[in-house]
């Protein structure tokens, strides 16, 4: 019985890039000149001092005709209406949830905007303001959809259909928003036997999938049924995809079912999942994966 | 650890993964997650090192001075601790709240590192009473990602083989006072004998298995932990003299817990015995990326990688 240890040194770091053009955009850096002011428009992420437009957030530039913006590189979520996030139950305060999301503010989950479990019939009662521990407590993770924006930036959710709600067992990985690649569906079940939700906001939840959906079942029978503990060819598979997933993250390589499940193809040859936290092994997922989307981009 | 909430139904996974011997990401009950390490970063210090693990980030600085030995230890030198917890790591640290986590891990490694079985303080003596030099370790906690008493203790061990001290070159005696006069080269100094210096283990304690290397997720399931000071093994650190010495048992210099649970005498005595295996491995594995390093740089070296990716 030995443990496994390496320690790696500094020079002899990888570097996990695997764009396959040599040419990099321009970076710009907070407070670095755009341009002069002549008859350029002032976008997200600029600011003018001088007479000149610089940039306040540290990224590439994008131009439209007139419009300058500055995409920054890493930044929290901005949310749009409709976007599929995952989140975590912070509070439960007066009908409603505060829910973390990974934007700059807090978003909110409204009493009103909910489908109790089991597909029961909310009643507005004093009564249901009082179990709203019960169905959400802090904690705990949900998937949900962006209902809308308000003025200052702060998102209100809403969970009202059967796909959103109170996530089983599983795991959670925090990957950039931007590499969230945005798509009609977020919600995939992977070949592999195992379903995937990513979140528009960057976290990304792996689970088992259900076999039997028991709508039907009371909320006692779905609490032991989500108890019940995960296989464990499930668990290696989740592990592999959670390794998969933080391999192309290393690379900064954007993530949706066809990346993610090409990257778990390419990674069955390293046949412990533990070979995976290499970062050679990161690399090499990631580049293989590179290679096969590219194959298919051309055809 | 700090401020993390977890869902019972994600603590559920972990446990069962735990009762399971298989990880979320594929490790077994005893396997450490791969590190990163780089020493002499800071050019200005005796001796420094930098120890990444997942994402737990920790620099470590030692700064040699003069100072009179303790009365009781005339011929001991000095070593003291500090450990800063930056709040990059997490908004917790901000102000004076990383305080209590900064105070238990240098009075544990102050402890792990007081017996003269751990690390010889014989070393560090200029003249016996009258002076000895102190070696002060600062621990900076640049990010929180889990496991901080293990990484900072490999951390430490591997500044410590990177100090150098200088030469004294003569001294002066005039009535009681000893005036020293040190080399100015910075080659010509010596190297510490760290070898047997200790390691932490972190045995946290999920179900009724332990575990080595818990991420945050997996330290916040656990309601206690064991920390294990194990001192290491000479024969991994300087190899030209392995054949001279017998391979030492390491031994237990320190044994700390955390959190507010309670382990039955049987797991204890399991937990310490996984402890001496983890220690003995990561012992070698920094034994062997030190000496590979120094290999590399011999003399000057060539620029440091730094933080920069």
């Amino acid at each position: 019985m030995t443990g496994h240890v390496s320690i790696r040194l500094a020079s002899e770091r990888v570097n996990a890039c695997v764009a396959s053009g040599s040419e990099l955009p321009r970076f710009y850096t907070p407070g670095e000149v755009i341009s002069g002011m002549q008859d350029f428009m002032r976008g997200h992420g600029t600011y003018a001092e001088d007479d000149c437009l610089k940039a306040s957030v540290a990224g590439v530039m994008q131009k439209v005709n007139k419009l300058i913006c500055i995409r920054p590189l890493k930044s929290r979520y901005v949310g749009e209406i409709g976007d599929v996030i995952v989140g975590r139950v912070l509070e439960v305060q007066q009908r409603r949830w505060k829910v973390e999301s990974n934007s700059r503010l807090d978003s909110v989950l409204q009493l009103s905007a909910v489908n109790l479990p089991g597909g029961e019939l909310r009643r507005r009662s004093a009564e249901d303001e009082q179990m709203m521990r019960k169905h959400l407590q802090e904690g705990d993770l949900i998937s949900a959809e962006v209902q809308s924006v308000f003025s200052d930036g702060s998102l209100s959710l809403h969970t009202r259909s059967l796909k959103y709600g109170k996530l089983p067992q599983g795991t959670l990985i925090k990957v950039f928003p931007s590499l969230v690649k945005r798509r009609k569906n977020h919600f995939h079940n992977l070949p592999c036997g195992i379903s995937v939700i990513i979140g528009n906001n960057g976290y990304i939840w792996i689970s088992p999938q259900k076999h039997d959906l028991m709508v039907e079942g009371n909320v006692d029978e779905i609490q032991n049924y989500d108890m019940q503990p995960v296989t464990r060819s499930d668990r290696e598979t989740m592990a592999r995809i959670k390794n998969c997933i933080a391999a192309l993250v290393a690379s900064k390589m954007m993530l949706d079912d066809t990346s993610i499940m090409f990257a778990y193809e390419e990674s069955l040859k390293y046949e412990l999942v533990k070979d995976l936290l290499d970062p050679e092994a990161m690399l090499d997922i990631a580049f293989l994966t590179q290679h096969r989307i590219n194959n298919i981009m051309e055809e | 650890m700090a401020g993390l909430l977890l869902s019972p139904t994600e603590k559920v996974f972990i446990l069962h993964g735990v009762q399971d011997d298989y990880r979320s990401d594929g490790r077994s009950n005893i396997d450490y997650r791969p590190m990163e390490l780089e020493t002499d970063v800071v050019s200005h210090a005796s001796g420094s090192a930098r120890l990444r693990l997942a994402n737990t980030d920790i620099l470590v600085g030692v700064k040699t001075e003069i100072d009179v030995p303790k009365p009781d230890k005339p011929d001991c030198g000095k070593l003291e601790f500090f450990v800063d917890c930056s709040a990059n790591a997490t908004p917790e640290f901000e102000g004076r709240g990383g305080e209590q986590l900064a105070n238990s891990i240098s009075n544990m490694m102050q402890k792990a590192y007081h017996s003269s079985q751990a690390f010889n303080l014989k070393q560090l003596c200029i003249f016996e009473g009258k002076q000895c030099w102190k070696l002060y370790i600062d621990i900076l906690i640049l990010e929180c990602g889990g496991n901080l008493c293990d990484a900072v203790s490999l951390a430490v061990k591997a500044a410590l083989f990177n100090t150098r001290i200088p030469f004294v070159k003569a001294a002066l005696m005039d009535g009681g006072n000893i005036d020293l006069q040190l080399s100015d080269d910075p080659y010509d100094s010596k190297l510490l004998d760290v070898g047997s210096a200790p390691l932490l283990v972190t045995l946290c304690k999920i179900g009724d298995k332990c575990v080595v290397d818990p991420s945050a997720e997996e330290e916040n399931c656990s309601v206690i932990s064991l920390i294990v000071g194990l001192t290491g093994d000479r024969k991994y650190y300087y190899p030209k003299d392995a054949d001279k010495q017998q391979s030492v048992e390491s031994k237990c210099t320190t044994i700390g817990m955390n959190g507010p649970g309670s382990v039955a005498p049987k797991t204890l005595k399991d937990a310490i015995n996984q402890g001496i295996v983890a220690a003995k491995s990561l012992d070698e594995a920094l034994g062997q990326a030190l000496l590979k390093e120094r290999q590399q740089n011999i003399g000057i070296k060539k620029h440091s990688y730094g933080f920069l990716k």
